[in-house]
């Protein structure tokens, strides 16, 4: 009852109850016990089973006509360097030019408009990668110009898209920014442009070395940043551009969110435009980039501002343009991770494996022999986390495995649009999935050890791990209150499925209902072992302190 | 232990093991104590299905007074009860504080929101039913119960009742704190009359009904873990197997995009239609109405209860 007792030291040989043998001792009591494995092969199954229930109930909206329904209008989006999915319908006028080379240019104004779609929301796709625009009849709106429009210097690899580039740009609510193949975004000197206020850009090719510079003045010039083009060729297609998202509002209710997308265009003005380097030629020839099938922007639905042009008179260039250049984000594609669906009933499962691996022993007195066998009580503790958590890695790395593909098969199938991911992603969403259903398995371990009762433990686990994953997918909180609980609780360990990314440089509402955790995928990884270690400490305190 | 429920079912088998005497005996004889059931051993011929049915009641109510002293002589049950009561309130004050409604017309239903702590006391609350059965089994109690009352759906029916009763009362509690505190909360995050949201009154009759209906829906989710769990007979299994069913239907209605799946999705789940009869917003376009989903729980219970009954009534203990 004191403090000065010293701890009871086995006198029995290392090797007896080292954690080798007392490992193989734990998987002998796991793989004996048949209801343990019956549940263990139930958990493996039901992850594909809700993956391919929760594919099987999607069919494909993307890019679907004035009804929603119709496959027609799917289209995959292009994908860019880096193999993610982009939007990249710029209208871009360019001449080529080969090897290094400066374009200089004034921006004197960026507008822009709404383009009703007059048959209601249906246009997920929006205007991007040539989808369905607005009939034409419908006036625009005056909706001024989308926060990410954008207007300035292009350089480009081709006019395919997806190919690389680098822009030095204005945008109408974020400043000047420095893009680079979709995903690279570096921003500049902050302000809108206006006539009184106009902005002049540059951007310099030297090598693969591309420089964005901006200006007030055309004097005083501020570097805005260098990107590298790796294999950029030599020769490529300069000059100006327009770009803009389309006009999407996000509305939450309860179990998900409406996004309501109609197309928009910006207009933007030019003068003063220099070109150095080896430029060829002199005539700026424009298109609107994925265009295919339109050379020269011939109109393909009537609206010259959903096609785009541009206008040149005494050396002012006015452009306009309706697609984006950005990576692609909407919500009306699938991410890998949606046919994992049925991690939370195989974690479900797995938690309920672990409780019963300790409290059994507490229930059946197999304690005391266990902890008579091993004196060394924090070993026995390690050894069931270690069997526990191995069987569940393995479990859960089969059943993903399996579900992935299974389920992108039959998503695709549905005509739903499966964003790509590149291998390592998609190997960081199945080793994690299972690292998931481990640590959270090794979680329960160590709570039914400190709870001693299997029923308490479990619903205790299950309730903090699983609970808030429902409050947030669900939409039954606030997507504030539901980032809150994703970074604190142990749920936060579902972020290492989250195969999207959240690009600021595209406004959309990253909230956990669109499938974006509040943490990085390691991070939110991090928070559920925190609370495991934390838990097994607590454990291992209480285990060698407390009578068995 | 229940030494009452106890004594009247060797009473009652004695008395029907026993040759039939003259002399009448009435219902009084029936709800006595032991010592008298055996003195008037000496029942008459009477109709039987009288008969049955005051045996039947009698046997019910002494074993809900034997189900009621175990669970108020220990200390879970009291414990988990505070515990739902607590943290719906503080999980629903939270979700208010959360809740926002910057401008009229924002068609958030606060009613809803003022409840949804009930989503955290519902995981207790089955944990509490869970554990009204599960430790019978794990502590080997269930072998004196059914020799105490062998008529196994009395036992069933007595701890249905009881459970019930003690849920329900830890409910009114809970939702009573809930919409208070969405009261006194809400309106500091914009629910205000200028925004089209009187304060959360009890006057008010949708108020009324998600309140109120909160609690039965505790009260069913209770019934289903004590169904669920009487099916299981282990109390852990139970627990996951309960609370799996009640977050599958609104994970897998959050990622179907076929509206007709989801709308099929949110009528058959037991929490997402039990919990409709929070909506006091959007009725005419929820998937389902409000008493007709809790009908749908109340379905789902009605079947746990059945399953753990015919299980319970067939199998071994």
């Amino acid at each position: 009852m004191t403090d000065t007792i010293t701890p009871y030291r086995s006198t029995v040989p290392a090797a007896r109850d080292g954690l080798p043998a007392l490992v193989r001792a734990e998987w002998t009591k796991f793989r004996t016990v048949r209801g343990w494995v019956v549940a263990a092969v139930v958990a493996l199954l039901l992850m594909p089973l809700f993956g391919l229930l929760g594919a099987a109930g999607s069919h494909g909206e993307v890019g679907g006509g004035p009804g929603g329904e119709s496959r027609a209008g799917h289209r995959a989006p292009p994908t860019g360097p880096g193999g993610e999915a982009v939007n990249d319908g710029p209208y871009f006028v360019h001449r080529p030019l080969a090897g290094d080379g400066t374009v200089t240019v004034r921006v004197t104004s960026l507008t822009g408009v709404v383009l009703p779609l007059g048959n209601g929301p249906g246009g997920l796709g929006g205007p991007a990668g040539g989808g369905p625009a607005g009939p034409a009849g419908v006036p625009p709106t005056e909706g001024g110009a989308q926060p990410w429009a954008k207007a300035g210097i292009l350089l480009k690899e081709s006019a395919e898209p997806g190919s690389a580039y680098a822009a030095v740009m204005v945008t109408a609510d974020h400043g000047v920014r420095l893009q680079h193949n979709f995903t690279g975004d570096t921003a500049g000197p902050p302000g809108a442009v206006t006539a009184d206020a106009p902005r002049w850009l540059r951007l310099t090719r030297a090598g693969d070395l591309l420089t964005g510079y901006a200006s007030p003045d055309g004097e005083a010039w501020t570097t805005v940043g260098t990107v590298r083009l790796p294999g950029l060729p030599s020769s490529v297609l300069a000059g100006l551009f327009v770009a803009t998202p389309g006009d999407e509002t996000f509305e939450q209710h309860l179990g998900g969110f409406e996004s309501i997308g109609e197309p928009a265009a910006a207009t933007a003005t030019f003068d003063e435009l220099d070109t150095q380097g080896g430029f060829a030629g002199s005539d700026w020839s424009g298109q609107r980039i994925g265009a295919t099938g339109r050379p020269g922007g011939a109109p393909g639905t009537g609206d010259p501002l959903v096609e785009g042009g541009f206008d040149v008179s005494r050396g002012t260039f006015t452009l306009t343009g309706s697609g984006d250049i950005a990576p692609f984000v909407t919500e009306g594609a699938a991410a890998v991770e949606r046919t994992l669906v049925g991690t939370f009933a195989t974690l479900t499962v797995a938690v309920v494996l672990g409780v019963l691996f300790i409290a059994t022993e507490y229930r059946r007195g197999l304690i005391r022999v266990s902890v008579a066998a091993s004196p060394r009580r924090g070993r026995v503790l390690a050894a069931k986390a270690t069997v526990i958590g191995a069987i569940t890695f393995v479990l859960g790395l089969v059943a993903a495995a399996v579900t992935v593909p299974l389920g992108r098969r039959l998503l695709r199938d549905n005509g739903n649009l499966v964003l790509p991911t590149d291998g390592l992603t998609e190997l960081r969403v199945v080793v994690g999935t299972a690292a998931l259903l481990a640590v959270a398995a090794v979680l329960a371990v160590a709570v039914g050890t400190i709870l001693r009762r299997g029923a308490g433990a479990a619903a205790g686990v299950i309730v903090l791990t699983v609970l808030p994953y429902v409050l947030a997918v669900a939409a039954v909180l606030p997507a504030g209150a539901a980032q809150w609980l994703l970074r604190i609780t142990p749920a936060a360990g579902f972020a290492i499925q989250q195969s999207v990314v959240a690009y600021p440089q595209v406004g959309h509402p990253y909230t956990p209902v669109a499938g974006y955790f509040p943490l990085a995928p390691w991070a939110g990884f991090a928070v559920l072992c925190g609370w495991t270690v934390l838990a097994l400490g607590l454990a291992t305190y209480l285990l060698r302190r407390r009578d068995a | 232990m229940s030494p009452l429920g106890g004594g009247r079912d060797a009473g009652t088998a004695r008395d029907q093991a026993g040759p039939a005497g003259p002399g009448p005996r009435g219902p009084r004889g029936l709800r006595g104590p032991r010592r008298e059931a055996d003195q008037g051993s000496s029942a008459g011929p009477r109709p039987a299905e009288l008969r049955t049915a005051d045996l039947w009641l009698a046997d019910l109510w002494l074993a809900v007074r034997a189900e009621w002293t175990k669970l108020r002589t220990v200390a879970g049950p009291g414990a988990l009860l505070l515990a739902a009561a607590a943290l719906t309130v503080a999980a629903s004050a939270a979700a208010a504080a959360a809740a926002s409604c910057p401008a009229a017309g924002c068609a958030v239903d606060a009613a809803r929101v003022s409840l949804t702590g009930v989503q955290l006391g519902q995981a207790v609350v089955a944990l509490l039913a869970v554990l009204v059965v599960g430790t019978e089994y794990s502590t080997g109690l269930i072998s004196s119960t059914l020799a105490a009352v062998p008529r196994r759906a009395t036992v069933l029916a007595a701890k249905a009742a009881v459970v019930t009763g003690i849920v329900l009362a830890a409910g009114t509690v809970a939702a009573l704190g809930s919409v208070l505190a969405g009261r006194l909360i809400l309106p500091g995050q914009g629910f205000t009359a200028a925004h089209g949201y009187p304060p959360l009154s009890l006057a008010d009759g949708p108020t009324l009904r998600a309140a109120a209906g909160s609690v039965l829906y505790l009260a069913l989710i209770a019934l289903l873990g004590l169904g669920v769990t009487t099916l299981i007979r282990e109390a852990t299994v139970a627990v996951g197997v309960v609370l799996g069913l009640l977050y599958l239907f609104p994970i897998l209605s959050a990622v179907v995009t076929d509206p007709d799946w989801e709308r099929r999705l949110r009528q058959i789940g037991p929490s997402d239609a039990g919990l409709a009869i929070q909506d006091t917003l959007g009725l005419p376009g929820a998937p389902i109405g409000p008493w007709a989903g809790l009908g749908v729980l109340a379905g789902w219970a009605a079947a746990a209860l059945l399953a753990g009954g015919l299980a319970l009534g067939r199998r071994d203990a």
